[in-house]
């Protein structure tokens, strides 16, 4: 199921924030935000996605530049919302 | 004494940390009015150097025009300096009345209202118009002010790749369900320089029944035949519900900034807006100025042509040289570098032979994408944008970049 959820949670940041040209390639710990992939005003879309797609609200104090490092920090947030 | 040991070392680590990152911003001190020629303290405490500015938003060369000099004279001596006063108060004179419909004339909208910048436009607009039921889509490169105007919405937030108008679409789709929506963008995009798709932007507005806002900051005085901004330069004056602009940097170059559009949206920032209800007037003598430079703007387009030629020529130019450069037909013209380090010496050679320019690095600008922004000026002669040019080459060879794209700069200097 991880596997899966890791997968998808790629896919979309793959999709949301790389341009159709990129030769960026991205894995479970590629940096995404002190990388620049995902800078903290683009990071909303990410925190929509996984609210919409686990139904969950990520309360803002939660929603840190840390936590959305890299999808397996995304991992951990969701851990804490059962989800993993 | 509540500021304590631990504070103070923290604000000390704090300051530490950005000397350490490199991105420590350090002020020039210009010993002369703002212009080609400038005379510059650097580093500090040095005799002043004569250089030639190619960093300054001055883009139609007004920022110390005579008449405009001679209209802020006229307007200390005629209206006052300060007005003690925000505008609803006792702070609205006869002149930002003539000011706020003579911007709507020149914008081609139905109404203006001042701000005391363009910061504080963008600070209040957005909760004006917008709710919780409503969404704001902006492009992910909006300029700060945005950003910040944005968080203090409480409109749910949605943001489109660069430009990407198939990106923009499928946003407009997913947020069908919000009362309103609105399409936030820059007209021109201050790092690269390159243009807001408005036709198709303003044209998706219409197909999904979403406004469209753009702050014109870059533009204003210069883009479009007119001059009258990134709307007419796309073809679609009189369709954007909200303009944004500064008078701070073509109209001038001093400070104010407005929100100019709809009757209603305009009309609500008077009652609601809060950086314009609680921030004092723009003072009488920034207010006369900037019914001048509107009056000579309005009246020829001869400095804005001259901006157009001096872009053109000057593109043409460092093109020719072997610069690597963002395309485009704006006055700012990035010339990339890549490499923070590589800007950074660059920009300092450029000083030591007299011509002044910046370099940007992250977070600035995206990681690996470094770069000097020129900023081109109607009031630069051509002999200033020959001598601009010919220390590039100098500056250019030494680090043998010239005729180098970005693969190969990246391979000399890295990332």
């Amino acid at each position: 199921m991880s596997e899966e959820i890791k997968g998808m949670i790629i896919d979309y940041v793959k999709k949301e924030y790389l341009e159709d040209d990129s030769e960026d390639e991205i894995d479970e710990n590629t940096p995404l935000i002190s990388s620049g992939i995902v800078d903290s005003f683009s990071m909303v879309s990410l925190k929509t996605f996984l609210e919409k797609k686990f139904d969950i609200k990520i309360p803002d104090e939660k929603a840190t530049t840390e936590a959305f490092d890299s999808v397996n920090n995304i991992m951990g947030l969701l851990k804490e919302f059962n989800i993993n | 004494m509540a500021y304590s040991t631990k504070a103070k070392d923290f604000f000390k680590d704090e300051l530490s940390g950005i000397h350490k990152a490199g991105t420590f911003k350090e002020e020039r001190f210009i010993e002369s009015p703002q212009a080609a020629n400038i005379s510059v303290e650097y580093p500090t405490g040095s005799p002043a150097k004569e250089v030639l500015n190619f960093c300054a938003n001055n883009y139609l060369g007004l920022s110390s025009h005579p008449e405009v000099v001679q209209a802020a004279h006229q307007g200390l001596d005629s209206r006052g300096y300060g007005m003690s006063s925000v505008r609803f108060i006792c702070g609205t004179q006869d002149i930002h009345d003539e000011l706020e419909k003579k911007l709507s004339v020149f914008l081609g909208t139905e109404a203006t209202v001042l701000f005391a910048s363009c910061m504080d436009a963008n600070a209040g607009v957005f909760d004006v118009v917008l709710g919780k039921e409503d969404a704001m889509i902006a492009d992910r490169l909006v300029h700060a002010s945005i950003v910040d105007g944005m968080r203090l919405c409480k409109a749910q937030l949605y943001n489109y790749k660069h430009s990407n108008m198939e990106h923009l679409e499928e946003k407009l789709k997913e947020t069908q369900g919000c009362r309103f929506r609105m399409i936030i963008t820059d007209g021109v995009f201050s790092m690269d320089g390159d243009i807001a798709k408005l036709d198709e932007i303003v044209a998706l507005g219409k197909k999904y029944d979403a406004m469209v806002m753009i702050d014109d900051s870059h533009a204003t005085g210069f883009m479009g035949k007119k001059g009258r901004g990134t709307h007419e330069h796309c073809g679609v004056l009189g369709e954007i519900d909200v303009i944004t602009t500064t008078l701070g940097k073509a109209l001038g170059g001093a400070s104010g900034g407005c929100v100019s559009g709809r009757q209603e949206i305009v009309d609500l920032c008077r009652q609601r807006a809060r950086p314009y209800l609680f921030s004092n007037t723009v003072p009488p003598v920034i207010i006369t100025a900037a019914n001048k430079v509107i009056d000579l703007i309005s009246k020829t387009t001869d400095r804005r042509d001259k901006l157009e030629k001096n872009t053109n020529y000057f593109r043409d130019k460092i093109t020719a040289a072997g610069f690597d450069i963002k395309e485009g037909v704006h006055p700012i013209v990035p010339i990339m570098l890549y490499n923070a380090k590589l800007a950074q010496d660059i920009a300092r050679d450029m000083y030591d032979e007299g011509i002044y320019v910046i370099g940007f690095s992250f977070p600035v600008v995206a990681k690996g994408q470094a770069r000097i922004r020129v900023q081109i000026s109607a009031g630069h002669e051509k002999e200033h944008l020959d001598k601009a040019i010919a220390a590039f080459t100098k500056v250019g060879e030494k680090y043998k970049i010239l005729g180098k794209g970005k693969k190969e700069i990246i391979e000399m200097y890295g990332y």
